[in-house]
């Protein structure tokens, strides 16, 4: 549908269908962000017996996150005197818009998707690797030690997990011969889920993801007990709002790149269940991702920032070159 | 043309792994750690002093602001230092109230460095568990004496109140419900990569050093030093039970750890026995003059706290009050080898060490 549409001659018509289907994915990623925050505090909530909000809005605190946001819009916006005044105010900036962006690559169902580009998966990850520049400079011109420290971190990490990142996909790209999320999907319908024949790959991508994310046990950036709040413990008010809502897009983006790329995207687990629509079948996986994201926070103890790079090197990156190997040499061998 | 510096930066004494008002002053190197100088005195209140102008009983309140963590036994010293000096006999069944109520505060003490010690590692969960836990004892003691945190509850020659109906059954059933919950707190924690990665060989000190810092308590103890006065100068009526003195050969944050989980469950051992021997009925209050006066000399207790060995001097000229008071704190003494371990070390092992060595600003400031 969106394929046809870019290719149909520009005109007024066009802008606005495109301009509404922007705003609907803006909205809906605004509503993951608002109930996803909600999720991530009654799951966390639950798991360490207690209640999580449970004011605002009626029962569940359904209004909760809105009257964050309220307060956040509402407080003075602070910038520190030693700052460096317009890096400091195009950090966060920076760090939130390559998080809307990834998102135009993804097929949510069949016929949802923005840009059906022939390297989706490259343009995810290198866009994504953008929001690490937001975090140092954001810290960096703070002008504060913790968030210079934070930021320094951030990009030690980027450097440690990206690369496996990248090197885990390998395995699934060879099997699909693509870079096209579309593809990768319509492979998966093919033979079977990644998950199943790139088990390896699965579980490099998704620790490698979590450093990505930010997400403990790879919070090093911010990491409270230690660094207060890492690179942005100058910010407040909407700024501060900034890298946290980029933080919860990047969630839904990995979640829903986890979902396309190893859990057979739109498709149903089994074909007889094909008359339950796609975007069912994905919204239940991508829950899923997201509740194993929140989980694993409210469990694990943080790594050591050394140790983070010595595990994305030294174990992460052989695994993910082994798995290519492998996959590489059973593809050429049987098939 | 490139060159590093190093950078001075305030760790405290408002940050969030300080465990309270403490102010580390370090230089670091990148993220090393080249020179740690801690900043303490926040908190100070001047008990000492204050202490010069109270009458004995008055003291006793004060004591349980030092480390409010355990109460109990900071009111155990400065009693037992009065009735040493009184040679005052203590009721066997307030003897008891007062083992059960100290084992109590031990456990939950050690709860709480358990749970925050895991915090400051990252992971929250385990920190509400503690607490959680923490939160029976605290009902308990809170039923024998009034208060969730200071209890004031001991009195020159016994205790202020006599256990309520069914209060030593509570503590019965505690017992086994600790025990399945420390399992749990292993399984969650203890056999954790990322946890064991954090802390083995992290902060390693040797036994020389550890008694030549004075340190005392789960700090000593990590070193392989069987030191516990529970069992080497018996106080109270410790010598009635039996419990092992828990050790740890390593001396790293790990063995720190595994020292104070297994004193609860020796402390466990403790109330267990202590709830079976319980007298029925009796005293709870020797017979003790309404103005406690101590004789004219001094006296120096020293007792095993949660945190190390805590003791009480008095210097007395017969008076109503004390002429000079002092405490050993032992978290002022346990805090005086961290510039040493910190050095070289980054500041994810800064936290790390700090909680290991578990100090209440209370007591280190006095």
């Amino acid at each position: 549908m969106v394929e046809e549409l870019l290719h149909s001659s520009p005109g007024l018509a066009n802008f606005g269908i495109f301009f509404l289907l922007a705003a609907v994915l803006l909205l809906i990623v605004l509503g993951f962000v608002t109930y996803g925050i909600l999720a991530e505090r009654k799951v966390m909530g639950y798991m360490q017996l207690r209640h999580g909000p449970n004011r605002v809005g009626g029962k569940w605190g359904l209004l909760q996150t809105v009257a964050d946001v309220l307060k956040l819009l509402l407080k003075e916006d602070i910038i520190p005197k030693a700052a460096d005044k317009p890096l400091f105010i195009i950090a966060p900036v920076m760090a939130f818009a390559p998080s809307f962006m990834v998102l135009a690559t993804i097929p949510f169902t069949d016929k949802f998707q923005f840009a059906d580009i022939g390297v989706g998966l490259l343009y995810y990850i290198a866009v994504s690797g953008m929001t690490v520049f937001g975090m140092v400079l954001g810290g960096w011109a703070s002008n504060n030690k913790y968030a210079l420290l934070g930021g320094m971190r951030a990009g030690a990490q980027m450097i440690s997990y990206e690369i496996p990142l990248v090197m885990s996909v390998l395995g699934v790209i060879l099997l699909t011969g693509s870079l096209n999320l579309n593809d990768i999907v319509a492979q998966q319908d093919d033979t079977a889920w990644f998950i199943l024949l790139q088990p390896v790959a699965f579980v490099v991508f998704f620790i490698a993801s979590i450093a990505e994310l930010n997400r403990t046990p790879f919070d090093l950036p911010e990491a409270e007990n230690e660094l207060v709040a890492g690179y942005h413990v100058e910010y407040s008010g909407f700024r501060w709002a900034f890298f946290m809502l980029a933080e919860y897009v990047y969630l839904f983006a990995m979640s829903a790149l986890i979902t396309v790329i190893f859990l057979g995207g739109w498709l149903p687990p089994f074909d007889f269940l094909g008359f339950i629509p796609g975007a069912v079948w994905f919204s239940v996986k991508f829950s899923a991702v997201v509740f194993v994201y929140i989980w694993l926070r409210s469990t694990m103890p943080r790594f050591r920032v050394d140790r983070l790079m010595e595990f994305g090197w030294k174990v992460l990156f052989p695994v993910a070159l082994a798995n290519i190997f492998l996959t590489a040499l059973i593809k050429t061998l049987f098939f | 043309m490139i060159r590093t510096e190093e950078m001075l930066l305030n760790v405290g004494p408002q940050h969030p792994s300080t465990h309270g008002v403490f102010r580390l002053v370090v230089k670091i190197d990148g993220e090393i750690i080249t020179e740690a100088t801690p900043v303490i005195g926040y908190l100070h209140r001047g008990t000492e002093k204050l202490a010069e102008d109270l009458q004995y009983t008055q003291i006793i309140p004060y004591t349980d602001r030092m480390d409010y963590l355990s109460a109990m036994t900071n009111n155990y010293v400065i009693c037992h230092a009065v009735e040493t000096m009184m040679g005052i006999q203590v009721p066997e069944r307030a003897d008891f109230l007062r083992v059960i109520a100290m084992e109590l505060g031990r456990v939950a003490s050690h709860l709480v460095a358990w749970g925050t010690y895991i915090l400051d590692l990252g992971a929250t969960s385990p920190f509400i568990y503690a607490f959680r836990d923490r939160e029976m004892i605290i009902n308990m003691l809170n039923e024998l004496s009034g208060a969730r945190l200071t209890f004031n509850y001991m009195r020159v020659g016994g205790v202020k109140w006599d256990a309520p109906e069914g209060w030593v059954d509570s503590v019965k059933e505690f017992i086994p419900y600790m025990r399945e919950q420390l399992k749990g707190y292993h399984e969650l924690v203890t056999g954790n990569e990322i946890f064991l990665d954090r802390v083995k060989g992290v902060g390693v000190y040797t036994k020389e050093d550890a008694i030549n810092y004075s340190l005392s308590g789960p700090n000593l103890r990590s070193t392989g030093v069987k030191w516990d006065l529970r069992k080497d100068e018996p106080y109270s009526i410790y010598d009635r039970f039996d419990f092992n003195v828990v050790t740890r050969d390593e001396g790293d944050c790990l063995a720190r750890y595994h020292v104070r989980l297994e004193e609860i469950e020796e402390s466990l051992k403790i109330l267990e026995q202590a709830c079976e021997q319980f007298p029925a009925e009796g005293e709870i209050m020797a017979k003790v003059p309404k103005i406690i006066k101590a004789p004219k000399g001094e006296a120096f207790v020293r007792i095993e706290a949660p945190r190390g060995e805590i003791g009480c001097y008095i210097a007395s000229d017969g008076k109503k009050e004390p002429y000079r008071l002092k405490f050993r704190r032992p978290s002022f003494y346990n805090l005086q080898i961290l510039p040493k371990l910190l050095i070289g070390e980054n500041i994810a092992n800064l936290v790390a060490i700090l909680g290991a060595v578990d100090i209440v600003l209370g007591e280190v400031d006095g």
